[in-house]
C-alpha cells in the first residue's frame, strides 16, 4: 500500500456477501495505467461481482476501491462513468427497437446533440477500425456488431480503465483477433483494460498481468505470457485437471439417430433459419456440435428434440423410424431425451419442486402419470434416485429447483433424463456455468451413457469440452452445419474457421470474415 | 424507512396463508380510520359492513348467492391468472353468458319442461367460453394482449346488454320498460332451502370449486396449467403447447363466467334487465387473489367479499353510506393483500429497533 | 343557420374529447415507461370530486384544480409503491385503484351532490368567446387548449428530448437501463405521478367544465376509453389526439343524430364503437409487426433486477 500513483485503480481487501454465498472474500489487487490485466476465473468464481462493484452496480460490504491513489466510492454506473470507468457487458445493455445511435446517446451522461454525437461517434470508429450504422435498429444487427455498440459507447467517453466481461463468448475467433487489435490500440494510449475471461490461451495473447479468482478469493497473480496454459488452469481449477475415462473408440454400432436435409425457418426476428442440416450418429457415439452463440443452436435443438416439429417426416429418423413430424411427446416415446441450454425457465422451472421437475419430462417414461393424473408418491421416489445417482445437493425432492446451486441443478436435469434410459441422448452446453467438479460428474455420465449403445449430440460452444469427450463432430454457423470432422484429425484452427463460417480457404482474411457476417 | 427485506430461500408457506387474514384484519382497521377522517362514524361502519353479516343469521343466504357468483367466476380466472392469461373481461363473459341462457329462456318461455333449465345453463357457459374465444384467439393468432382486448370486450358486452333490452328482448306487455319478460317457472333455479332465496346455484358453485381444487392440483392438467404459467420454454420442452392451454384457460374462465351469468339471471334475477351487469366479474379478480389463486382459498375469500357486498348494503340503510362505500373496503383488502405479497418472498428484518409499523 | 350547426357539432366534440385525451396523454406516459395503470378511472373520480369540492369552497377553479391533480397523484403513488417498490401485479392493483377511485369519490363527494358552481369557460373576452362563429376557436375552458399544448409537449418530449428518451429506453429494456445507470423504479414512479395528474387534470374537466356538478361515478367509464385510446393510437402523441377527437365525434354522433332528427344506426352500437375499433387496432398493429408500433417491451411486466 506504499505506492499510491503507480496505479489507476487498486482494490484492497474487498468483500461481498449475498444470503448463503460470498462472492467476494478479501480480494485485493491493482491495474497500472495502459496495462491490460486479466481476470481469470471459473463460472462462478466472482468475477462478475468484482466488476460490479467497480462499475457500481453494487456496493462492496468490506473492503476500499482506490482510484489513482485517492480511495473512492463508486456509487452508482454514473459515478463509475464520471471517473473515467467503461464497461462492456457479457449480456449487452441494448435497447433492441431504438436505433444504434439512439442506443448510445443513453450511455453518454453529458447532453450532447445528435449530430455531434453522430461525428463523434463516426471519429471513434474510425480510429478503431469499427464499423457500424448509426441508423440502424438494434433489433436487425448482428450479434458482433452489437458489441461494437457497446464498445463504441464506451469509448466515446475515453474512459481511463475499461472492463471487458466475457467479450468474446459471442464472437469468431476472427472477430475476437479484430477486438484483441482494438484493445491493443486502446492500451496503447494509457487506458488499462480489465479483460475478464475463462479462456486461457486470450489471456496469454493478449494480457500483460492476471489475477486469478476462484471461489471468490485472490488465488493467484502472474504474468500470463510467462505461464502455461496448464499452470493457469489449475491455479484457476484448484488442483490437477481431472481426466475423464474414455476410450479411443473406432467401432460404433447401427446409426440410430439420422439428420437429412433438415431446414426451417427462423422464428420471430431473432430466430436463426436452419438450411440443409445433415449428419448421423451411430449406437455408441458422442457427436459434437461446435459454433459460436447465435448461429442456430438452439434452433437446432428444439428442432431435434421435437419442441418445434417440421413437417417432413422424412428429415430426421430415430431407431430408422421418421420422427420429424412428431412432437417432443412422441419423440421421447420413442426414446429420444433432451436436454436444452438454459437451466433456469427452459429445462427446470425455477418455482417448481424438484419433484414436479421430474413430471416435466419424466411422466411418460417412467410412468409417474397416468389417466390424466399425476402419481406423486412414485414421482417423488423417481426424483430421489436421480438425486442419490447423482449426488445432486439438496434437501431433498420438495425442495425448489431454484434453491439448487447451478452445477447442482445441472446434475439434477442431466440426470433426470439419462436415468430415463434414452436411445438418443440431445444435449446443449452440458457443464455450462458449472464448477469442474459436477462437469468432470456430467462428461462421465455422457461417456458412460455412451458405452451403453445410446446415441450422443452434444452441442456446445466449449470446444475443449468437445474434444474432451466427442468421437465425431461437426461446425454450426449461421444455421448451417460444416462436414462431418473426426475428433482428432481435425485442427483447433480448422475448427475456428469453420465457426466464422469460412470454409475450405485457411488463408481467408479480415475482409471476408466481415462479409460473411454483414447481413 | 429502517425495515430491511432480506429475500427467503424458499418462499414462506406460512405467509402464503397468513397474508390474506392480514389482509382484511388491516382492511378493517385502516378502513374505520379512513371513514373516520372523511366524517363518518368508520368504526360503525366496520362492524356493519363486516361483522353484522356474520352475526346477523338472517343474512347468511345472501351471503350464499353474492358468494356463488363470485367463487364460481373467480375459480375461473384463477386458471388462467395460473396460466399467466390475464382474462380481465369476466364480467363481459358473464353478461354474455347470462344473455346466452335468457336467449334460449325467451325462445322456450311458452314452453315447460325440465331440460329447459339445463339447456338455458349449457347455453350460458358456451356464451360466456365464445366470448372469451375472442381475446383467445387474438392472443393465440396474433399475440394480441388479452388484458386490452377482454377489457374492451367487457364494455361492447354493456352495450349489447342495453341493446337487446330497449330493442329486440324488450318484453312486449312490459309497459315499455327496457328488460325481457319474467322466466317462466321451468327456466328459474329452483330454491334448495324451501323459504329462503338460497337457490340450486349456490351449491353448485361450491362443488365447482371443489372440483376444480381436485384437478388442479392432482392432473396433468393443473400441472400443465402451471408449467405455461410459471415457464413457457420449459413447458414446450415438457411438451405442453402453449396456445392450447391460453384457449383452454381462456374457454373455462368465459365458461364459468358465463355459468355464473345465467345462475344469476335465472336466480336473483329471474328475467333479464340492464342493472344486470354488477361488477362480479372486476370482484371476482380480488377474490382470486384473495384467494391465493387456490380454489379453496377462493371460497373463503368469496364469502369475505360476500360480507362486504351484504354488509355494504346494510350500511346503506343503517348509516346512510353511499352504495360504492363497500368498494373502498373491497379495494383496499387486495390493496392490503398485494402490499404483505412480499412477505411470501421476503422477510422484514429491523435494521435498528424503531417502531415503523406502518403497512403502507 | 347551417354553420351553427356544425359550430355547435365541433365544440361538442372537442368538449366530449377532451377529458379522454388529458387522461390518455397521462397514460401514454405511464405505458411508455414499461407500466400498465387500470386506475384512470379511479384517479379521474377522485380528481372531479375533490376539483368540485375544493371550487365549490374556495370559489377558484385553479385552485380546484391544482389540489385535484395532487389528490389524484396521490393516488397514483399509492399504485406505484405497491407495483413498483413492492412489485405487485400491475393489473390488479390497477383495477383496486379503480374500484377504490369510485368507492372513495361517492363517499367524498355525498354533501357536493345537487350543488352546482360556475363554469371554468373561456378566458377570452365574451365579444370572442361568445361570437356566433370565433366561438369555435376562443369559446372553450382554458383546459381545452392546455390539452393542445400538452399533446405537443408530450410528443416533443418523448421524440425530441434527453429524458424521453430515458424514458422509452425503460419502457423498451428495463434490464438494460438498469446496468447503464438508470434509475428504472425512479423514471416510473415520474410517470406514474405524471399519469396521475392528468386524470385528475381530465377528472376536473367532468366536475368543472363539462357538467359542472357532482355525481356518482360521473366519468361514467371514459376512463377506460382513455385506455382504448392509447392502445387505439399505438403509444404516438399525435394519433392520440387523431384517435380523442374520433372517438368524441362517435360517443357525441348520437346526440347529434337526435338533433337532426333521425336514427340511422343503434346508439348501443356506437356506444361500443370505441372499444371495438380499438380490439381491431390492436389486432391490426400486430399483423404488420414493424417495431416502431408495437406495445413497450416492458409493458406490465414488473421489474426486478437480479440482485
Amino acid at each position: 500500500m506504499t505506492e499510491k500513483t503507480d496505479y489507476r485503480i487498486e482494490l484492497s481487501a474487498i468483500t461481498k456477501s449475498f444470503p448463503g454465498v460470498l462472492a467476494n472474500d478479501n480480494v485485493s489487487f491493482a491495474i497500472k495505467p495502459g496495462e491490460i490485466h486479466a481476470l481469470l476465473g471459473e463460472n462462478g468464481a466472482g468475477k462478475s461481482t468484482l466488476v460490479k462493484m467497480i462499475y457500481g452496480i453494487m456496493q462492496p460490504d468490506e473492503g476500499e476501491i482506490r482510484w489513482e491513489g485517492e480511495a473512492i466510492k463508486v456509487a452508482n454506473p454514473k459515478a463509475a462513468r464520471k471517473l473515467g470507468v467503461g464497461m462492456v457487458f457479457q449480456h449487452f445493455s441494448l435497447f433492441e427497437a431504438m436505433t444504434v445511435l439512439e442506443n448510445i446517446a443513453l450511455g453518454m451522461d453529458a447532453k450532447i446533440s445528435q449530430n455531434l454525437l453522430e461525428e463523434k461517434i463516426r471519429e471513434v470508429m474510425d480510429v478503431y477500425g469499427l464499423k457500424l450504422d448509426p441508423h440502424r435498429i438494434v433489433s436487425t444487427l448482428s450479434v458482433g456488431e452489437r458489441q461494437r455498440i457497446e464498445i463504441v459507447r464506451a469509448l466515446l467517453l475515453n474512459p481511463r480503465l475499461l472492463i471487458m466481461d466475457e467479450p468474446t463468448s459471442v464472437l469468431t475467433p476472427q472477430e475476437v483477433a479484430q477486438l484483441f487489435e482494438t484493445l491493443r490500440k486502446l492500451s496503447a494510449t494509457g487506458c488499462s483494460i480489465l479483460y475478464i475471461s475463462h479462456k486461457l490461451h486470450e489471456i496469454k495473447e493478449l494480457c500483460d498481468q492476471a489475477t486469478i479468482l476462484r471461489g471468490g478469493k485472490v488465488v493467484g497473480e502472474c504474468d500470463p505470457k510467462q505461464e502455461t496454459s496448464k499452470s493457469m488452469a489449475e491455479m484457476m481449477i484448484g488442483g490437477d485437471l481431472k481426466q475423464i475415462e474414455k476410450d479411443v473408440k473406432t467401432e460404433f454400432g447401427d446409426p440410430r439417430f439420422v439428420v437429412d436435409n433438415l431446414s426451417q425457418v427462423g422464428e420471430g426476428d431473432f430466430g436463426v433459419a436452419l438450411s440443409n442440416i445433415s449428419f448421423s450418429v451411430r449406437a455408441g457415439e458422442i457427436f459434437g456440435i461446435a459454433g459460436v452463440a447465435g448461429n442456430g443452436q438452439n434452433e437446432l435443438l428444439m428442432a431435434l428434440s421435437g419442441e418445434v416439429p417440421t413437417s417432413n417426416a422424412d428429415t430426421i429418423k430415430l431407431d430408422g423410424k421418421s420422427v420429424a413430424d412428431q412432437n417432443i411427446l412422441q419423440r421421447r416415446k420413442h426414446g429420444l431425451c433432451a436436454v436444452p441450454e438454459e437451466r433456469n425457465g427452459h429445462a427446470a422451472v425455477v418455482d417448481f419442486s424438484l419433484s414436479d421437475n421430474a413430471i416435466l419430462t419424466a411422466r411418460e417414461r417412467m410412468n409417474l402419470a397416468s389417466g390424466g393424473l399425476i402419481k406423486h408418491s412414485e414421482a417423488r421416489s423417481y426424483t430421489d434416485n436421480v438425486i442419490s445417482t447423482f449426488g445432486v445437493k439438496t434437501t431433498g425432492s420438495a425442495s425448489p429447483a431454484g434453491s439448487l446451486s447451478g452445477g447442482n441443478l445441472q446434475k439434477f436435469v442431466v440426470g433426470r433424463e439419462i436415468m430415463q434410459n434414452p436411445d438418443v441422448l440431445l444435449i446443449s452446453q452440458p457443464t455450462w456455468g458449472v464448477d469442474a467438479g459436477a462437469a468432470a460428474a456430467i462428461h462421465q455420465a455422457i461417456v458412460d451413457l455412451a458405452e451403453n449403445g445410446s446415441a450422443i449430440i452434444v452441442i456446445s460452444q466449449d470446444l475443449d469440452e468437445l474434444l474432451a469427450i466427442c468421437d465425431e463432430m461437426a461446425v454450426i454457423n449461421e444455421g448451417k452445419l460444416s462436414k462431418t470432422l473426426k475428433v482428432g484429425e481435425a485442427s483447433v484452427d480448422e475448427i475456428g474457421l469453420l465457426m466464422g463460417g469460412i470454409h475450405g480457404d485457411p488463408n481467408a482474411n479480415q475482409d471476408s470474415v466481415e462479409n460473411a457476417h454483414a447481413h | 424507512m429502517l425495515i430491511e427485506l432480506e429475500k427467503r430461500k424458499e418462499p414462506s408457506q406460512t405467509m402464503l396463508y397468513l397474508t390474506p387474514v392480514i389482509a382484511v384484519l388491516a382492511t378493517m382497521i385502516v378502513g374505520g380510520i379512513l371513514f373516520t377522517l372523511i366524517g363518518h362514524n368508520g368504526f360503525a361502519a366496520v362492524k356493519e359492513i363486516f361483522i353484522t353479516p356474520i352475526i346477523d343469521t338472517h343474512k347468511w343466504q345472501d351471503l350464499g348467492i353474492k358468494a356463488a357468483p363470485l367463487i364460481l367466476i373467480a375459480v375461473g380466472l384463477s386458471i388462467g391468472f395460473r396460466a399467466n392469461v390475464w382474462n380481465i373481461g369476466a364480467e363481459g363473459q358473464y353478461i354474455v353468458g347470462g344473455l346466452a341462457g335468457t336467449g334460449i329462456a325467451l325462445l322456450t318461455w311458452e314452453l315447460e319442461g325440465w331440460w329447459i333449465l339445463p339447456l338455458m345453463c349449457i347455453a350460458g357457459a358456451i356464451g360466456g367460453a365464445l366470448y372469451a374465444s375472442i381475446p383467445a384467439f387474438l392472443k393465440t393468432k396474433l399475440n394480441v394482449n388479452e388484458i386490452l382486448s377482454s377489457l374492451m370486450l367487457t364494455y361492447a358486452s354493456i352495450q349489447l346488454l342495453y341493446y337487446l333490452m330497449r330493442g329486440p328482448w324488450k318484453d312486449p306487455e312490459g309497459f315499455n320498460f327496457p328488460q325481457t319478460r319474467l322466466f317462466n317457472d321451468s327456466q328459474i333455479l329452483p330454491e334448495i332451502i324451501p323459504g329462503t332465496i338460497v337457490h340450486l346455484g349456490v351449491p353448485l358453485a361450491f362443488i365447482i370449486a371443489i372440483i376444480a381444487w381436485f384437478v388442479m392440483s392432482k392432473s396433468i392438467f393443473g400441472f400443465q396449467i402451471r408449467v405455461v404459467g410459471s415457464a413457457p420454454a420449459a413447458a414446450r420442452y415438457g411438451g405442453f403447447s402453449a396456445k392450447r392451454t391460453i384457449w383452454m384457460a381462456m374457454l373455462i374462465g368465459g365458461g364459468f363466467a358465463g355459468l355464473a351469468g345465467i345462475f344469476e339471471a335465472a336466480g336473483p334475477f329471474q328475467q333479464m334487465v340492464p342493472q344486470f351487469p354488477t361488477g362480479y366479474g372486476f370482484t371476482a379478480i380480488i377474490v382470486a387473489f384473495l384467494g391465493r389463486l387456490h380454489p379453496i382459498g377462493i371460497i373463503l375469500g368469496g364469502l369475505v367479499l360476500a360480507v362486504s357486498y351484504v354488509g355494504g348494503e346494510i350500511a346503506q340503510t343503517s348509516l346512510g353510506l353511499p352504495n360504492a362505500a363497500a368498494g373502498i373496503f373491497q379495494a383496499m383488502m387486495l390493496f392490503f393483500l398485494l402490499a404483505t405479497d412480499i412477505l411470501v418472498k421476503y422477510r422484514l428484518k429491523l435494521n435498528i429497533a424503531n417502531q415503523a409499523g406502518d403497512a403502507s | 343557420m347551417n354553420d351553427t350547426i356544425i359550430i355547435s357539432i365541433i365544440m361538442t366534440v372537442i368538449g366530449a374529447s377532451t377529458p379522454i385525451l388529458l387522461a390518455a396523454l397521462g397514460e401514454l406516459i405511464v405505458e411508455k415507461s414499461g407500466v400498465l395503470n387500470l386506475g384512470i378511472e379511479g384517479m379521474m373520480l377522485i380528481g372531479a370530486v375533490v376539483g368540485f369540492a375544493v371550487t365549490l369552497t374556495t370559489g377558484f377553479h385553479l385552485l380546484g384544480i391544482v389540489v385535484a391533480m395532487l389528490a389524484s397523484t396521490l393516488s397514483a403513488m399509492l399504485f406505484a409503491y405497491l407495483t413498483l417498490t413492492l412489485t405487485a401485479n400491475q393489473v390488479a392493483t390497477g383495477l383496486a385503484l379503480t374500484i377504490f377511485g369510485i368507492g372513495i369519490s361517492s363517499l367524498m363527494g355525498e354533501p357536493y351532490v345537487g350543488k352546482t358552481i360556475e363554469i371554468f369557460s373561456s378566458w377570452f373576452p365574451a365579444s370572442l368567446a361568445e361570437h356566433p362563429q370565433l366561438r369555435v376557436i376562443f369559446g372553450y375552458s382554458p383546459l381545452v387548449y392546455l390539452s393542445l399544448i400538452l399533446t405537443i409537449s408530450v410528443s416533443y418530449f418523448l421524440k425530441k428530448t434527453r429524458a424521453g428518451l430515458i424514458l422509452r429506453a425503460v419502457g423498451e429494456s428495463d434490464l438494460s437501463a438498469h446496468s447503464i445507470g438508470y434509475s428504472v423504479i425512479g423514471v416510473r414512479y415520474a410517470a406514474v405521478a405524471f399519469g396521475g395528474a392528468m386524470a385528475g387534470l381530465a377528472g376536473c374537466y367532468f366536475s368543472l367544465v363539462l357538467t359542472p356538478l357532482w355525481s356518482e361515478e360521473l366519468t361514467a367509464g371514459r376512463g377506460w376509453i382513455a385506455l382504448a385510446l392509447v392502445v387505439f393510437a399505438a403509444w404516438k402523441p399525435s394519433r392520440l389526439l387523431f384517435g380523442a377527437y374520433l372517438f368524441g365525434a362517435i360517443m357525441t354522433l348520437e346526440l347529434h343524430a337526435k338533433a337532426a332528427g333521425f336514427s340511422f344506426i343503434a346508439p348501443e352500437l356506437l356506444a361500443a364503437m370505441p372499444y371495438l375499433a380499438t380490439i381491431v387496432v390492436l389486432a391490426l398493429i400486430s399483423l404488420r409487426k414493424s417495431s416502431g408500433l408495437a406495445a413497450p417491451a416492458c409493458l406490465a411486466k414488473p421489474f426486478k433486477p437480479s440482485t
